[in-house]
């Protein structure tokens, strides 16, 4: 196999990345899809919209605004610097922000959706138990929204292992910090080095198949459990 | 900067001299990243003196390479330096004997901070910065001349890990511009025009510590018979496009 270091500590970077991309969406996503699926605010569709604005937008323009504002001019390069934690761009936390805006709505929406689908009902029948809302949550909603976790986690997961524009444009091809597994293929390419991009990019399309499979499987098992 | 969004291909319309008769033609025109500007410059000039129309498409001189080996319907290559031309025309994609170099290309390291850089290396061997944005090396012959530099001062392992890299020498240039990365090694030719700097501060790389950035043209197989593309191998020989190449900084 003519893979390198350089390729296998990059294939690593890359679940690296996703890794920490989806469980800090989790948790960021969790109450903005609880919240979107509760409210009658006027807000509701707004935010909504913000949330799926990842989905129609380049990932270069994403790249494009995070280069500005996390440069040493931006608004978020000048907060950074304030906290002495001088600038984001070309660093790994600078990927992980970025690849937390580009995925979120991969994670917020089957979130919402499975959140709406449990409806008001079990959440009123927990409160004629006595059970307060933080409790009805964790026994009520939680179990009942799994599924849709599971579908936030692969899809979050699996969009950030994808994630190319963006930590193309803020990255700077850093080996073992900002140099991913897409971004080593287009280097592989670019430098016509087309062995080690078709054993790097026939890894992306059978790990991406094969997280799809197993999404789909666990749906259809899953609507077979409810049955 | 007059680019934002690097790698993508622009396509450039010179002025369509439609007056200037049924001869006029049109050629496809594979430019290196650092031409950008020159090109231009030079696609109005060349309607005017032709009445051909030039549209070029710009990128790393490695990726428009795998794009013609492709059948990428380029008619022209303006490559970086002179191996990938040579490359191709030993591999019969471009026209026996019609390559030839029309432009030296000169490295410059350059900050977009007006008082950063002095006109020597000072700076650079002071290392008192983040990031040094440099081309990629594989990819782009000015990212191999930097890399060169580097070696040559015997700061290579000292910088290794403030090196940040563009896939072209138009990203390695937004990374300074933006300033993100406070300095870069970028073409002359992207920060020069009408024979002064046009902003930040630099240090023009003498020729001696790099091997040199020869530019060479070529003649595809797909523009043998086109005569817009036999105009244009004519028109960078002359006089005129000799006149508007040195003005950003290039040699001849």
């Amino acid at each position: 196999m003519p893979l390198t270091q350089a390729d296998f500590n990059a294939v690593l970077l890359s679940l690296q990345l996703a890794s920490l991309t989806t469980v800090l969406l989790l948790l960021i996503g969790t109450p903005i899809a609880w919240w979107l699926a509760q409210t009658n605010s006027w807000l509701k569709q707004p935010l909504g919209a913000i949330v799926a604005l990842p989905l129609v937008l380049p990932p270069t323009v994403i790249g494009f605004y995070l280069l500005v504002s996390m440069g040493p001019h931006g608004y978020i390069g000048q907060l950074t610097q304030s906290l002495g934690l001088g600038t984001l761009t070309f660093t790994f936390t600078g990927l992980v922000i970025g690849s937390v805006f580009y995925s979120l709505p991969f994670v917020v929406q089957p979130l919402q959706n499975a959140f709406e689908a449990i409806g008001r009902a079990p959440l009123e029948a927990a409160a004629t138990l006595r059970a307060n809302p933080w409790d009805a949550f964790c026994t009520v909603v939680l179990p009942l929204a799994k599924p849709g976790f599971m579908t936030a986690a692969i899809l979050g997961f699996a969009h950030t292992v994808g994630e190319f524009g963006v930590v193309l444009m803020i990255g700077g091809n850093i080996p073992g910090k900002t140099q991913v597994a897409s971004v080593q293929i287009y280097n592989h390419v670019e430098t016509l080095e087309y062995a080690q991009a078709h054993w790097l990019a026939g890894g992306m399309l059978a790990f991406s198949f094969i997280v799809l499979l197993a999404l789909y499987s666990s749906r259809r098992r899953g609507r077979q459990g409810w049955q | 900067m007059t680019n934002p969004v690097p790698h993508s291909c622009l396509a450039l319309f010179a002025g369509l001299a439609l007056s200037a008769s049924a001869l006029a033609g049109q050629v496809q025109v594979a430019v290196a990243a650092n031409f950008t500007a020159p090109i231009q410059a030079i696609a109005p000039a060349f309607a005017k003196a032709t009445g051909h129309t030039l549209v070029a498409a710009f990128g790393a001189t490695g990726q428009l390479y795998a794009q013609i080996e492709h059948g990428a319907p380029f008619e022209v290559f303006l490559a970086a330096d002179a191996s990938t031309p040579a490359k191709l025309e030993s591999a019969g994609l471009g026209v026996a004997g019609s390559r030839f170099t029309y432009a030296i290309g000169r490295l410059v390291l350059w900050s977009a901070r007006a008082d950063y850089l002095d006109g020597s290396a000072a700076v650079l061997k002071a290392n008192q910065f983040q990031h040094l944005a440099i081309a990629n090396p594989k990819a782009a012959p000015y990212g191999l001349a930097a890399s060169q530099v580097l070696a040559k001062l015997g700061l290579s392992a000292a910088l290794q890990s403030k090196l940040v890299e563009g896939q072209s020498i138009t990203q390695t240039l937004q990374f300074v511009s933006t300033g993100n990365a406070e300095l870069g090694f970028v073409a002359l030719s992207q920060v020069y025009q009408g024979g002064r700097l046009s902003r930040g501060s630099a240090w023009v790389v003498p020729d001696d510590l790099h091997g040199p950035i020869k530019q060479d043209a070529l003649l595809l197989k797909k523009g043998e018979h086109n005569p817009a593309a036999s105009a244009l191998i004519e028109y960078l020989q002359g006089p005129q496009a000799a006149a508007i190449i040195q003005s950003f900084g290039y040699q001849l």
